[in-house]
């Protein structure tokens, strides 16, 4: 049995979303018709959104569902036209690629959003902003200063974007606060073909598509009914998800695989981290030579974030911590709502494997 | 007339154009992604994520091979809206980048809201917008075409299959003279492919929009076909990890396209099989109804049509208050996507109805799962219904 150990990625889908998704497939009915089957497609609907209000504890009307979480990003950065952006410089490609005037934000070696530099951005500047700032790193599982994020923009008359595909399920309560926030179906344990933006109801914005005025004219076309039914379900269990158990394995993870290798380096270990995320680079062996090498031995692991992948490029986040020489040797290792501390031991063993075996061979040649 | 309803499952779904159930076979083929595969398509590294993108290829192969495409010129996206607004804003955004030669996008009246919408929002971007009529059948005029596509014109974004009428347009003859002329076109073939032949080649079509849950596939997923020869160029809707060789960022779901690839592989097996019935289903409703109601006119072209498209106005009733008067039939007034809202058809005024006419307009749409039993329970439960409106109207 393989190892699955990149739920950053992918998670698979709860029993809860598995039967949520079933029942609405069974479902002929378009949620915009009004005859019967049209009615109990709209009631999947509706409860699928007020199980993610509830996650994100906002009114049920505040949410727009999306096909997932790189359509929300580009759906809340481009709904304001040329207002000037700001987006540190760890995000997620689908906020980092938008808009190609964006201001960037630097984050400090520890990963975390550099506050100061954010204040001297929104200083001085009369016009109103858009500040996108993650809540938690999808590679890193650095959690980010929302809270201040927030005040500081409120103080300057700016509005918050924060993609919180990675925490939401994970932590509270900060992300709530923004003004906009990206959530994804499939990272939570629902389906892939869900994701919602959360539009507080202070905000107006235009949509990137036109057609049938579905989710108040600002996200058209017929809902993916399965994936959101799958989405609400999942949300509904995550919000009461015990990760002590996923915590405790991660940092006894994270302790094996230092003993192995002391010379490695876990990005923002210093920093407040999703309990589920482990980032860790070893300074001789590149990550493409280490998932590779995990995946012979049956664990699936990944370098970075794998939208496009098929090759491997440098991990933009390692570069904008200050860790350049490490950027193409992070490898990152995310736990689930599935995962058992089994995995993680054999995980454990594997990178010591791999560790031991390379240093062999180095001294032998 | 009474008759054996005891195997007749109610309501009796006719609302095959807003939504198709899940085939059973597809349901099936889906399945195993709901749980023990889970892959991210895209995470290349291990060999969950190379299942799934072999799964994902799969079922490019299926769809490329319904429209006679190859595999690399299918984008999954999450439906046909999404699809539309890609082809009609990505095809001008391209130009305005990189040519900036050709300005005007031709359209019809009658298309689907979300190809209007698309052309309205690139007239604000400077490109300049013609929306040809159609005539009392629903069809384009080539003659009108031919006026209006000329070496300025960028795009012609004519629908396959009317979604309200079911009214097809001529493919071929618009692609010969796009092709003839270095215009783009592009066809919202939603309700179309999988119910008519449609082939991208002989067609010379260069963009092409379904949507998964109009044949029956799941909601949540479409396909755009991009021509690689000539190719048709087209920027992007959204930016992100550059999935779909960068023209559509964002994870793709493996249990939606491996849905919408088996969709389409049934829809071509059955294709010929299946029309013949549908048109067989739909001549026996409209005599059947025809010789117990008076004054039901079919809107549109009959020889053009969808096989399962039963678009019908009768004389002295409202339609909505039909659709209360027969509960056991699901079916609709027009379109879905607005019908909150309810105003006169866009598509139903184009071919020249009046708004009360309009207004007494319903839509049946037949499908793969109707059959004869249900046909003459709903020419009786509807007939019953026309009568008893009219009664009321009578009495009123």
């Amino acid at each position: 049995m393989n190892v699955y150990l990149d739920h950053n990625a992918t998670t698979h889908a709860r029993a809860c979303a598995r039967e949520a998704a079933l029942k609405a497939i069974d479902l002929s009915g378009n949620a915009s018709s009004v005859h019967d089957a049209g009615r109990r497609a709209k009631a999947v609907l509706d409860r699928a959104r007020a199980q993610v209000a509830n996650l994100a504890d906002v009114g049920s009307r505040e949410v727009v569902f999306t096909s997932g979480g790189t359509e929300a990003n580009n759906l809340a950065l481009k709904a304001f036209g040329a207002m000037p952006l700001l987006v540190s410089a760890i995000e997620h490609p689908s906020v980092l690629n938008v808009r190609k005037d964006a201001t960037i934000i630097p984050v400090g070696p520890d990963g975390c959003l550099n506050l100061d530099a954010l204040e001297q951005l929104l200083t001085g500047n009369e016009v109103p902003m858009l500040v996108s700032v993650m809540a938690a790193n999808n590679e890193t599982g650095v959690i980010q200063p929302i809270e201040d994020v927030v005040s500081l923009a409120r103080k300057h008359g700016a509005m918050v974007h924060s993609d919180a595909v990675q925490a939401a399920g994970k932590i509270g309560s900060a992300w709530q606060q923004a003004d906009l926030v990206t959530l994804s179906g499939h990272k939570l344990g629902g389906i892939q073909g869900a994701g919602a933006l959360i539009v507080r109801k202070h905000i107006s914005l235009k949509a990137v598509m036109g057609g049938g005025g579905q989710e108040l004219g600002m996200r058209p076309g017929t809902e993916a009914l399965p994936a959101i039914a799958a989405f609400g379900a999942a949300a509904n269990e995550a919000v009461n998800d015990d990760l002590a158990g996923v915590a405790s394995w991660r940092d006894a993870l994270e302790h094996e695989m230092l003993a192995a290798a002391p010379d490695a380096v876990v990005l923002g270990r210093e920093s407040e981290r999703l309990a589920n995320t482990l980032c860790i680079a070893h300074p001789r062996i590149d990550a493409e030579t280490m998932v590779m090498s995990f995946d012979l031995a049956g664990v699936a692991v990944s370098a970075g974030s794998a939208c496009s992948s098929g090759k491997m490029a440098a991990s933009h986040v390692a570069v904008a911590m200050g860790h350049d020489g490490l950027a193409r040797n992070a490898v990152r290792l995310s736990l689930g709502w599935s995962t058992t501390q089994e995995d993680c031991l054999r995980a454990a063993a594997v990178w010591k494997d791999i560790v031991t075996g390379f240093e062999e061979r180095h001294r032998a040649a | 007339m009474t008759m054996d309803t005891a195997n007749i499952k109610l309501p009796v779904y006719l609302d095959y154009h807003a939504s198709t159930p899940v085939d059973p076979r597809v349901l099936e083929v889906m399945l195993p992604w709901f749980t023990e595969k889970f892959g991210n398509p895209h995470s290349s590294s291990h060999s969950f994520g190379r299942e799934a993108a072999e799964a994902v290829e799969k079922a490019r192969g299926q769809v490329a091979d319904l429209i006679g495409a190859d595999p690399r010129e299918i984008i999954f996206t999450s439906g046909a809206t999404e699809s539309n607004n890609l082809a009609i804003k990505g095809a001008a955004n391209f130009e305005r980048h990189h040519r900036n030669k050709r300005r005007r996008i031709v359209t019809l009246v009658s298309e689907h809201k979300c190809v209007l919408e698309s052309v309205r929002d690139v007239e604000r971007e400077g490109f300049e917008t013609v929306f040809l009529p159609v005539d009392q059948d629903g069809r384009v005029s080539m003659a009108d075409l031919d006026r209006v596509v000329d070496d300025e014109t960028l795009l012609v974004s004519i629908m396959a299959a009317n979604n309200e009428i079911g009214v097809l347009q001529p493919l071929e003859e618009i692609g010969a003279l796009t092709r003839e002329r270095g215009v783009l076109f592009h066809t919202d073939a939603a309700q179309a492919v999988g119910k008519i032949p449609i082939d991208v080649e002989g067609a010379n079509i260069d963009l092409l929009s379904i949507s998964g849950h109009k044949l029956y596939g799941p909601k949540g997923v479409g396909v755009l076909f991009m021509r690689r020869r000539p190719r048709a160029r087209i920027e992007p809707l959204f930016s992100g990890g550059g999935q779909e060789r960068t023209i559509r960022s964002g994870t793709l779901a493996p249990p939606l396209v491996v849905g919408i690839g088996e969709a389409c592989a049934i829809a071509g097996q059955e294709l010929e099989e299946e029309r013949g019935r549908l048109t067989a289903l739909r001549h026996r409703f409209l005599e059947r109804f025809n010789a117990r109601v008076g004054g039901a006119v079919l809107n549109g072209s009959l020889e053009n049509r969808l096989p399962g498209n039963i678009s019908l106005r009768i004389e002295g009733v409202d339609a909505l208050a039909l659709i209360d008067l027969a509960p056991d039939l699901a079916f609709s007034t027009g379109s879905a996507c607005t019908s909150d809202v309810v105003e006169p058809s866009h598509v139903l005024r184009a071919i020249g109805l009046e708004d009360g006419q309009a207004g007494s307009s319903i839509r049946l749409g037949l499908g793969r799962f109707t059959t004869a039993d249900e046909v003459d329970f709903a020419v009786d439960h509807l007939a019953e219904a026309v009568g008893q409106s009219r009664r009321q109207a009578g009495a009123a």
